[in-house]
């Protein structure tokens, strides 16, 4: 069964100027249990808002969203909808709640009233996943943004969550603290199956989905396994977002005549294919040729 | 500048003051009160001192930062002294103008001194020996019965820590918006007090705006962790009392007890 589900839906802020203006047009998105999903996007293209509603932060003005079954503009259900949706927000330091760390991560457990013994083993193991075990005692305000960010996902990780939905998880981390966040996420869909949606504007995060959808003013503009979409690069380029570095040099490779797919994202791959092709070139290529090559 | 800011002023350790539960040392802290405020003399002030010298000898806390912490403090004794020592009606000693000096004013100035001392010492050791996650616990433990009357006890105890955890993130933020008013020229520290609480409007602003932006996404995230009130909540962890407790405060309630005894007598 599907993890997530939206049927058109619609959503417009109620309070805000411009009153009907939709920020989410008529959305249709199942996500499968267990896959990771990218959600991409530059601001304003409502992949912030779509991430909101998987949880019932937001709901529908139109349209439904379904959480493993449950309707999220059901009251009743509300609860059994954010148990099984863990949200990540940005800013470590706003989603941390108690000033010591086991006890911002036993916050969730606690709150749907877990005894205690078993809150215990919920957080040494949440604690355990994120690799911050040793932490345990520790004042968030001492740790990095990284660090902070890895208690907020174990915080989430205690609820025992169906699906982690990264809400720009990565984009105030430096570049070690995003490796690390990302790391343990992914460990977590491989170990455990949790679902993970994650909402970025960087195309190198995006590379490691299983599935990645491109959002546009409001509407899902390219939907698809990365490796295909980072191909569509003049489709990317239209709405202001660009492929990755290996694909536009692959991309302008070809548009000089060398014959490499554009499907090799990785520096490996790209290296890889780019030797490949050249290779190719040599032995197609008259003897005469050789010469011009050596020249250059 | 604003890092050296010292918030609630626990000492860590591993002495029995430290290991009580915080719900017995509040009930302490209370009952010591009360047994102050029943003393006359010089013997129940006597006990009062020589037990609260007894606990911070167990605490293992310094007798030098109990006195530290009594330091701002200083300027509300003198009041006080002085105010008693001239307004309480008795035999002259001296007087000038509309003031005069009693006997009965002298000593009621000093058991006044005495009083504060002994109860600000006796609170400060309270906080010094118990976290203040321990602390909100507590209160929020020993009000639990308030909940009947529709007191929200519960939401009070999570302001509480909410703001204690808050407070190292502002602090940190009033620190960089100010080296930023400073980087553009702002000035902190020279003029009078009126011009400096004026400089301090430019990083007042920023701050509050802040901090509700904070408030907002932190309420989003609490809900999103399934926070709805304190129904049905559990707990990491329960307080629970030992032996050692019951054994604390019957010593505290017999100390009190005499104080109120001998301070009945008039000792």
């Amino acid at each position: 069964m599907e993890m997530l589900k939206t049927e058109r839906l619609s959503f417009a802020y109620p309070e805000r100027e411009g009153e009907g203006q939709l920020v989410l047009k008529e959305i249709g998105l199942t996500v499968e249990r267990g896959s990771i999903v990218a959600i991409l996007g530059h601001n304003g293209s409502g992949k912030s808002t779509l991430a909101k509603q998987f949880n019932a932060v937001l709901l529908p003005s139109g349209g439904k969203v379904w959480v493993d079954g449950f309707d999220t503009a059901d009251e009743a259900a509300q609860l059994e909808v954010r148990r099984r949706v863990g949200m990540v927000f940005q800013n470590p330091d706003n989603q941390i709640v108690a000033n010591v760390v086991e006890e911002d991560v036993a916050f969730a457990p606690e709150n749907l009233g877990v005894p205690t013994e078993e809150i215990r083993t919920r957080v040494d193991d949440a604690l355990a996943a994120v690799g911050m075990a040793n932490f345990a005692r520790y004042a968030p305000h001492l740790l990095s943004g990284g660090q902070k960010q890895r208690i907020a996902i174990a915080g989430v990780i205690a609820m025992e969550p169906e699906c982690i939905v990264l809400d720009e998880a990565t984009a105030m981390l430096d570049p070690q603290g995003r490796r690390d966040v990302l790391e343990t996420v992914r460990r977590l869909n491989r170990e455990r199956g949790v679902t993970i949606v994650m909402i970025t504007h960087h195309m190198d995060e995006a590379e490691c989905a299983d599935r990645l959808i491109v959002m546009n003013q409001g509407e899902v503009y390219l939907d698809g396994a990365p490796r295909e979409i980072f191909q569509r690069v003049d489709e990317l380029r239209a709405i202001g977002l660009s492929a990755p570095e290996t694909v536009k040099l692959l991309d302008s490779l070809r548009k000089e005549g060398l014959d490499v797919p554009l499907s090799a994202i990785s520096v490996e791959e790209c290296a890889g294919a780019i030797c490949a092709a050249l290779k190719a070139e040599e032995k197609n290529a008259p003897k005469g040729n050789e010469t011009e090559w050596n020249q250059f | 500048m604003l890092k050296d800011i010292t918030l609630g002023q626990y000492f860590p350790g591993n002495t029995l003051a430290h290991r009580l539960d915080p719900r017995t040392k509040l009930m302490m802290v209370v009952l010591y009160i009360v047994a102050l405020f029943c003393a006359k003399g010089f013997l129940s002030y006597g006990l009062m001192a020589l037990f609260l010298l007894l606990c911070v000898r167990i605490s293992k806390v310094g007798f030098r930062a109990l006195v530290r912490g009594m330091k701002p403090l200083i300027l509300i004794l003198i009041f006080t002294a002085v105010l008693n020592m001239f307004y309480t009606p008795g035999r002259a000693i001296a007087s000038f103008w509309v003031f005069t000096l009693t006997v009965e004013g002298v000593w009621a100035a000093v058991f006044m001194v005495i009083r504060i001392a002994l109860l600000i010492m006796g609170t400060f050791l309270m906080t010094y020996t118990t976290s203040p996650i321990a602390l909100t616990d507590a209160i929020e433990n020993l009000l639990g019965p308030l909940k009947r009357l529709r007191v929200p006890v519960h939401e009070l105890a999570m302001m509480m820590s909410i703001a204690l955890r808050f407070i190292p993130t502002l602090i940190e933020e009033a620190d960089k918006i100010m080296s930023a008013q400073k980087a553009r020229g702002a000035d902190f520290e020279t003029g009078n007090l009126l011009r400096r609480a004026k400089a301090m409007a430019p990083v007042l602003v920023p701050l509050f705006i802040s901090a509700f932006r904070r408030a907002d996404e932190l309420a989003t995230a609490m809900e999103c962790r399934c926070y709805h009130g304190g129904e049905g909540r559990t707990k990491l962890h329960v307080l629970r009392y030992q032996k050692r407790d019951l054994f604390c405060l019957v010593t505290m309630a017999l100390v009190m007890i005499g104080a109120v005894i001998l301070g009945s007598l008039g000792y």
